[in-house]
């Protein structure tokens, strides 16, 4: 998958963490000068660095964290819709990550475990608001709700590996992840 | 076909000379050439249960490490169908497990997530198991995690062949297959391992792991953060106590 794109016009990101830490947002912050050449050639749609909370057509999503309540499901399903190009960014995204860890466990013992019988808690009880998305029985790697385009390893993936990733994108290339920057740690 | 000399083999277009008795694998590592590898550790007994080290012998596949060379053996390692192959077989030891590399002591450390990296496995591909399997914490000094082990069964030919003990086996068949201690209560800490033994530091994975030094190296710093596991797949050899 690659975008056709006109010279003049800005492409459009939009980006979204589900179940991940914000971690792979940062990391890609850390591209710090660097993000000043980024800006000339794209512009932010939806995302926590715009706050924008509807996605519009969009050419790139990036994608932190996998899927573990129906708004997650919800988002990602929107995501896919609206972007010509979806990266799974991060463990979490590609695999589950740290939040799968829960995985081992039924959500029901690790909401008691949380909420009613753990160490340290006072007034227990499990949240349970309309507000509150619902839990889903596992975490899920975004892949195993929609196709994924492509998929940036990394816990979180380096500012480089970004660059990686998007300068391709950006002149209508596909990516290409050099192993020396493939981690998954 | 290209003549060959007797005494070689040729592995993707490169003479490579052999001794009588040994694989195809033995011969690539001596004369510097690697082919991927799991299960395969010089100096143990070949066992050929990982195929990764799947080769190209004629119209035949084959698993180098339990494979004779054979004077005149044209082989095909590195292509990319063959890649591909062992892309695949990595990704499906990934799912069957708990690979979740950013919580285990072993990143950095660990082989098959070098050999993930040698071969730019950039997903898992296939759905994850998320299985429970048994953890044995037991043994003061020694850890075992049955949720990563890829049943590579190194460590049980570590014990019997360089350790002269016998402490671990592998049961079951099929999906149900894992690693068993030979224990009275099955549990580590009533078998004969001790920390210095090669069972319990040869395992590629992060399922048996020495306690208490997870994080002395940070990651990062670690031995595939610097260097290849091509590179260091070159270099590995036991010598056994008990050779004869
Ligand atoms: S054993 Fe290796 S592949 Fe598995 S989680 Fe640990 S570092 Fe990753
Ligand atoms: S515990 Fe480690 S060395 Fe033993 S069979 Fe499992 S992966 Fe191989
Ligand atoms: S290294 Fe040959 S089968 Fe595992």
């Amino acid at each position: 998958m690659t975008i056709e794109r006109d010279n003049k016009r800005k492409l459009k990101i939009a980006t979204a963490s589900l179940a991940g830490c914000f971690g792979c947002h940062m990391s890609f912050l850390d591209m710090d000068e660097r993000l000043a050449g980024l800006l000339e050639q794209v512009e932010f749609d939806r995302s926590p660095f715009t706050d924008i909370k509807r996605i519009g057509s969009c050419d790139i999503g990036l994608i932190e964290g996998g899927v573990c309540n129906a708004e997650n499901v919800h988002v990602l399903r929107e995501f896919r819709a609206n972007c010509a190009v979806l990266v799974a960014v991060g463990a979490c995204a590609i695999n589950g990550g740290v939040p799968a860890l829960r995985n081992y466990f039924d959500v029901k013992d690790c909401l008691e475990e949380a909420y009613l019988t753990g160490t340290g808690i006072a007034n227990p009880q499990i949240p349970n608001d309309r507000e509150l998305p619902l839990l889903l029985d596992k975490v899920y790697p975004i892949g195993e709700v929609v196709p994924i385009d492509y998929f940036l390893p990394g816990c979180p993936p380096s500012a480089a590996a970004f660059l990686q990733l998007l300068e391709p994108l950006l002149t209508g290339q596909k990516p290409a992840i050099s192993k020396s920057h493939l981690h998954y740690d | 076909m290209m003549a060959t000399t007797p005494g070689t083999i040729r592995i993707d277009n490169q003479e490579i000379p052999f001794t009588p008795g040994q694989t195809i694998m033995d011969a690539a590592l001596a004369a510097g050439v690697y082919i991927p590898h799991l299960c395969h550790y010089p100096g143990l007994t070949p066992s050929g249960n990982c195929r990764l080290c799947i080769v190209e012998t004629g119209n035949r596949s084959v698993a180098a490490c339990i494979t004779p060379a054979v004077a005149g053996q044209e082989i095909r390692s590195n292509t990319p169908e063959l890649n591909a192959a062992r892309t695949t077989i990595t990704q499906m030891l990934f799912v069957e497990g708990n690979h979740i590399c950013p919580s285990c002591e072993k990143t950095g450390n660990c082989k098959l997530q070098a050999l993930a990296y040698h071969l730019g496995m950039l997903d898992d591909h296939f759905p994850q198991f998320y299985q429970r399997r048994e953890l044995d914490a037991s043994h003061p000094d020694i850890l075992l995690d049955r949720s990563r082990c890829i049943l590579c069964d190194l460590c049980v030919r570590a014990s019997r062949e360089a350790d002269n003990k016998n402490v671990f086996a592998i049961a079951g068949r099929g999906t149900n297959a894992h690693l068993t201690v030979n224990s009275p209560s099955g549990k580590l800490a009533d078998s004969a391992i001790a920390a210095t033994d090669l069972a319990a530091t040869v395992c590629p994975v992060g399922a048996i792991m020495i306690k208490e030094q997870g994080y002395q190296t940070p990651i990062g710093q670690r031995i595939y953060d610097r260097r290849t596991i091509r590179e260091t797949g070159l270099q590995e050899h036991i010598d056994k106590k008990n050779d004869d």
